[in-house]
């Protein structure tokens, strides 16, 4: 792919991200943080490039290091969110 | 080999990128409504496993046995966190987890300056008269320089943020002399230095963008006080966001750069929502030092006259109530008192009061926090309100119940063309029949550092004593 067709995807995507964020309900906001941490680690993807790679052994251990890291982010945020998402009920019908 | 070449993918390969990318549009978008948010975070772990997998799919593999090793040694803490945490310490580790991202971003980073070529970054050159080198294409470098640069600077912001937030630092500013001056010069070098980097792809350059950029990191978030942390929260996920952009752009993956363009919209939206509900500019935000003068005015205000009450008088006053608004502060999360507010709230129900939440978009210590500690307590989402929806209803309120929460509440934000936070919307909670103001003693003054006229009115009355004690006293007069 060439910079031109990257840098309008990436434009489009910041006005996707701008009117899908500001249809998120203030109360789902601290889950829409623990969620973008989550999928922010999409960065994974570079680290395992990185770390599948032969021949530069430095390059292999950095890349190991940070799959590491992205996955405590990948699994710890979509797990938290999970979390914090079964946690909100409606009312359970008429109240007295 | 072209710059084009050396991207070269098959086509399924970048669709299933694609895919990836548009699964967590669709996370983000779920989250417009609880129902919703679950079928959405699903969607979010399914396009993060296509991405995985397509990455693993599509590279020769040296050692499976280590990726796979990292990830559970990763995944293991992560879950285990996640499962453990407190839903209190919600804002230390969304910090701690964007300090993360900073660091992946920096490791990934400088993986692909030591190993361009398994990156498909760079081409083999080979000088007359001199050896082979691998020289990293010049665009490349700025994306890897920036990359790097905003990784660095959202990992030790990060890592402040979280000691800030978690109490093993002070929450004051802490203000170095000419601190503008130092940190405008830092940003500018660290420009000059990726300028440079396409001209110069020495280890020195890319060492001293990454050094540069962590003590910046660094410098820009301590003279932040702890009022302002839910700006600076947001503010650093946003650039997680752009740190994960600009590797997507290094790499050429289009499900890193969609990610990188919704995470950093998402935290520059909640900045701003941060910065709107506070009435601060962004810029003065993050020039810091808000807080700092805390304490001066708790002399003056001691011996003014209020109304002080009980437990029971609580009690009474709000089971003769047609509509009780509880509204939560930072002060609730940190006497874990919601448990005992919703079985207070169960209670008056009971008696055929209307029970209703108001939150102020900053109570807490990050966006949304109150609502996920009600949430924990199994107050049902569609009794608790945003202070837009519910400010005008104050005025047909019986009792409102103060608890934890100061500044968003001070009218003096409305009358006061002095007070520091004049301008920021408030809660009417003075509109009320009746304020109900838990808080542990007269002395102390909320973060804003200022006394709040409301405790002294002839409407309110204070319930002194520790959140959770005085919330449990009246549950028990109720019962």
């Amino acid at each position: 792919m060439d910079f031109i067709s990257i840098l309008s995807i990436f434009v489009l995507a910041c006005f996707v991200g701008y009117y899908v964020v500001w249809s998120v309900t203030p109360a789902l906001h601290t889950p829409l943080m623990s969620v973008t941490n989550a999928i922010s680690s999409v960065i994974v993807v570079g680290a395992l490039i990185a770390a599948a790679a032969a021949g530069a052994p430095g390059s292999k251990w950095l890349g190991l290091a940070a799959v590491a890291l992205a996955s405590v982010n990948i699994f710890g945020g979509f797990a938290v969110t999970q979390r914090m998402l079964s946690m909100y009920k409606k009312r359970e019908r008429k109240d007295g | 080999m072209g710059e084009a070449a050396a991207h070269a993918q098959p086509d399924w390969v970048l669709l299933a990128y694609l895919i990836a990318g548009v699964c967590f549009i669709l996370a983000l978008r779920g989250l417009s409504n609880p129902e919703s948010s679950r079928r959405g975070n699903i969607t979010g772990m399914i396009g993060m496993t296509i991405a995985i997998v397509t990455t693993l799919a599509t590279h020769p593999i040296a050692s499976i046995a280590e990726i796979i090793g990292a990830m559970v040694v990763g995944g293991g803490i992560g879950l285990v966190t996640a499962r453990k945490i407190q839903m209190t310490a919600m804002p230390q580790l969304v910090a701690a987890f964007h300090s993360l991202v900073g660091m992946a971003a920096v490791l990934v980073g400088t993986a692909a300056y030591l190993n361009p070529e398994a990156f498909g970054i760079a081409v083999r050159v080979t000088p007359i008269a001199s050896p082979s080198f691998v020289s990293i294409f010049p665009q490349s470098r700025i994306e890897m320089g920036l990359g790097v640069a905003i990784g660095a600077i959202t990992f030790s912001g990060s890592v402040i943020a979280f000691l800030k937030l978690n109490g093993n630092m002070s929450g004051k500013p802490i203000l170095l002399p000419l601190r503008h001056l130092i940190n405008l010069g830092t940003l500018a070098a660290i420009l000059i230095l990726i300028g440079y980097f396409t001209q110069d792809q020495a280890p020195i350059v890319f060492g001293l963008i990454a050094a540069l950029s962590f003590a910046i990191g660094f410098l820009l978030i301590i003279p932040i006080g702890g009022a302002d942390m839910p700006v600076v929260i947001s503010m650093l996920n946003s650039y997680s966001g752009w740190a994960a952009a600009a590797m997507g752009f290094t790499l050429h993956n289009t499900a890193m750069v969609i990610t990188g363009a919704l995470v950093g919209s998402s935290g520059a939206i909640l900045s701003y929502i941060m910065c709107r509900a506070m009435n601060r500019s962004f810029i003065s935000v993050i020039a810091g030092g808000f807080g700092a003068v805390a304490s001066s005015g708790e002399a003056a205000a001691i011996d003014r006259p209020y109304k002080r009450g009980s437990a029971e008088d609580a009690a009474f006053l709000m089971s003769q109530a047609e509509q009780v608004i509880i509204v939560p502060g930072y002060g609730m999360a940190v006497a874990q008192a919601q448990h005992a507010v919703r079985e207070m709230a169960d209670l008056l129900k009971a008696k055929g009061v209307t029970v209703k939440y108001a939150i102020h978009p900053v109570a807490g210590r990050m966006p949304g926090h109150m609502n996920v500690l009600l949430a924990e307590a199994n107050v049902p989402y569609d009794e608790v309100f945003e202070l837009e929806d519910i400010n005008s209803e104050f005025a047909q309120t019986d009792v409102a119940y103060v608890i934890g929460a100061n500044d968003v509440t001070n009218p003096a934000a409305k009358n006061d063309k002095s007070s520091p936070i004049y301008g920021m919307p408030v809660l009417d909670v003075e509109k009320a029949r009746t304020c109900l103001f838990v808080k542990r003693s007269m002395g102390g003054v909320g973060y804003a550092g200022i006394d709040n006229e409301l405790f002294y009115r002839d409407n309110t009355m204070m319930l002194l004593g520790d959140a959770k004690k005085m919330t449990e006293e009246i549950v028990k007069a109720l019962g």
